[in-house]
């Protein structure tokens, strides 16, 4: 059992005007975890992401990421964490080598560390003979693997990542899974939103947001059998009827 | 240190690799350079000029025919009265208009004195000036030629010598106005690519997406902002030297004054000016936007610049109002080096106030943007 806090949130408020994003929301993620934050558009999960790590300012609420303060300690939680915005936020017109450099010597790797990295990282992606290419070139599938190992390279205890998949067909979605599974397998916390209910399944344990609040917060197991069906599509659509 | 010169590296792959951007960055400008300083210059030639002779005597007529040695006046056919003058005028076929009355002679041999009518078209109030100049001289000598030959005639007591105003300008002694106009158009050039490439520039990562993802990073504000700016005080550097080399070579405009004090001056001067892209930037969500605003001070700079038209012409509250434009110090700077060999001393007061202003802009700046929202 996990049992290590490493992401805590008390009571994490957000307001825009009198709209009222993310509602006093508090849960924990624990150490290794593969923890989805699901919801449906416009729910806040994208918001509460946001302040976990550190661009957005909540309004009200204190959260605690590797062990530190997001409000007072943020430059050293942005060490300890890893980030995939849900728009696609490599260079395009650098290729996949530069990116790699660039991000890598932002986060302050050496020049040896990026060179090794940067070695690993396109021999695991099979990207060798596209290392030269401009990254618009690629398709969108690879895109977001090389937009995940990028966001590893400085080796996060924790890596964010918020619809990761969108967009990408079956077969693509299932092998950025298999990196997810491989980078827990390291002993890395992910942190993942996502909107397709069969992802979820995948998860070690999800929360599922409506309107700014988190309506359950469970193993898909336990989830499914306390909402009483066979699929997460089914706890989902349960909850999203009580919403309205 | 290491982690600017990661960013730097980046720009300018970025902008060595943009195919449409280089062009406008290099070529444009020196397009303008070229264009501009041919085209816009202060001399009023090709004056429409037209007469009514109501005298028709040798003195009359000898005073046309200096207008029409001039070589600024075209002298177009003679209107036989005032009503057929107006009409032309409002038609605009005639800038000016001499109206000569009758006895203009008499009056002159009998009473030392004679009255003449000019009317000029001033809808171009700067045009109609300058016209108005040259008439003025014109009328002048002649007077000057008339009163010899008219005492000579009447065996008069000479009179004193009038006082014979002989113009010298100084610093530009053949009022050579591309030698005016070349440095204060290098000014605009290296001011408009450096405004307009760094403000632009880190809208475009907000729109894209990319500077979220630098925000998630541990990268400082001041690291990130340095590198930012870097490779755009290079292009305006390089685009300087890429200028003076052209005002010289191509112009032949005299630099007077030390290479270097120009060099100390713009590399402040850009520092002001990336400092304002990136609070523009900052305040804005899209290229658009910032552009808009860009362009929005740019003009206002311009035209209170004292470049194309003098700061002492301006109302006083307009004045005081140049004060606070950046392009005003460095036109004044850049003529006072060029054409008249100021020294570090005489720019001194220009060169603190840009100091000044660099710092609070670079500080507004730097304070202004947010990594976190």
């Amino acid at each position: 059992m996990k049992t290590e806090k490493i992401i805590s949130v008390q009571n994490l408020t957000k307001m825009f005007g009198d709209f009222t994003a993310v509602k006093n929301i508090s849960f924990d993620v624990y150490k290794g975890e593969i923890f989805g934050f699901l919801g449906a558009n416009g729910a806040g999960k994208t918001t509460a992401m946001k302040m976990l790590i550190g661009i957005s300012k909540p309004t009200s609420g204190s959260s605690t990421v590797a062990g530190l303060d997001v409000a007072t300690q943020t430059e050293k939680v942005k060490k300890s964490i890893g980030y995939m915005s849900q728009r696609f936020s490599l260079y395009d017109d650098l290729t996949i080598r530069e990116n790699i450099n660039f991000f890598g010597g932002i986060y302050g790797l050496s020049r040896d560390q990026i060179r090794q990295k940067s070695a690993r990282l396109i021999e695991s992606l099979g990207l060798q003979k596209e290392s030269k290419k401009l990254v618009k070139s690629l398709p969108l599938g690879w895109k977001q693997k090389l937009a995940f190992s990028i966001s590893l390279l400085h080796e996060p205890k924790i890596v964010f990542l918020d619809e990761p998949t969108g967009g990408v067909d079956p077969i693509t979605r299932r092998q950025f899974w298999e990196l997810i599974y491989a980078e827990a397998d390291k002993g890395t916390t992910i942190f993942v939103t996502t909107h397709y209910m069969d992802e979820a399944e995948y998860c070690d344990r999800v929360s599922i947001m409506a309107e700014g609040e988190i309506e359950a917060l469970d193993s898909p197991k336990k989830l499914k059998k306390q909402y009483n069906t066979n699929s997460m599509d089914g706890v989902f659509l349960k909850l999203a009827r009580n919403v309205e | 240190m290491r982690i600017i010169s990661y960013i730097v590296q980046k720009e300018f792959l970025q902008i060595f690799r943009n195919k449409a951007m280089l062009p406008i960055i290099f070529v444009l400008p020196l397009i303008q350079l070229l264009i501009l300083s041919n085209a816009a210059t202060f001399d009023v030639k090709n004056i429409k000029f037209s007469f009514i002779d109501n005298d028709r005597t040798s003195t009359s007529r000898g005073l046309i025919s200096k207008f029409e040695a001039s070589n600024y006046f075209d002298v177009l056919e003679h209107f036989t009265s005032k009503e057929l003058a107006d009409q032309a005028m409002e038609k605009g076929a005639v800038d000016v208009i001499l109206d000569i009355p009758r006895h203009f002679e008499r009056d002159l041999v009998k009473n030392k004195k004679a009255e003449l009518a000019v009317y000029t078209n001033a809808i171009d109030g700067a045009k109609a000036g300058i016209e108005n100049v040259y008439i003025n001289q014109i009328i002048r000598e002649y007077n000057q030629h008339l009163s010899a030959s008219l005492s000579l005639t009447d065996h008069q007591v000479a009179r004193p010598i009038n006082i014979l105003a002989i113009p010298a300008f100084w610093y530009n002694n053949t009022l050579n106005y591309k030698t005016f106009m070349v440095p204060g158009i290098l000014v605009l050039l290296v001011t408009m690519i450096t405004l307009f490439l760094s403000g632009m520039n880190i809208v475009r990562e907000k729109e894209i997406g990319t500077l979220e993802q630098i925000n998630v990073t541990p990268i400082r504000k001041s690291q990130f902002i340095i590198g930012k700016l870097f490779p755009f005080w290079v292009l305006g550097m390089v685009l300087l030297t890429v200028g003076l080399v052209i005002a010289k070579i191509v112009f032949s405009v005299p630099i007077v004054g030390s290479i270097g004090l120009i060099y100390v001056f713009t590399a402040v001067y850009i520092l002001l000016i990336l400092g304002l892209g990136l609070f523009i930037s900052n305040f804005t969500e899209t290229q658009q936007q910032a552009m808009f605003i860009a362009w929005f001070l740019m003009v206002i700079f311009i035209l209170m610049s004292g470049l194309f038209t003098p700061i002492e012409s301006m109302p006083p509250w307009a004045q005081k109002l140049t004060l606070l434009n950046p392009i005003r110090y460095y036109v004044e700077v850049i003529r006072m080096v060029m054409l008249k060999g100021s020294g570090f001393i005489d720019v001194i007061y220009q060169l603190s106030v840009i100091t000044v202003f660099a710092f609070v802009m670079n500080g507004l700046a730097v304070w202004s943007y947010k990594k976190t929202n």
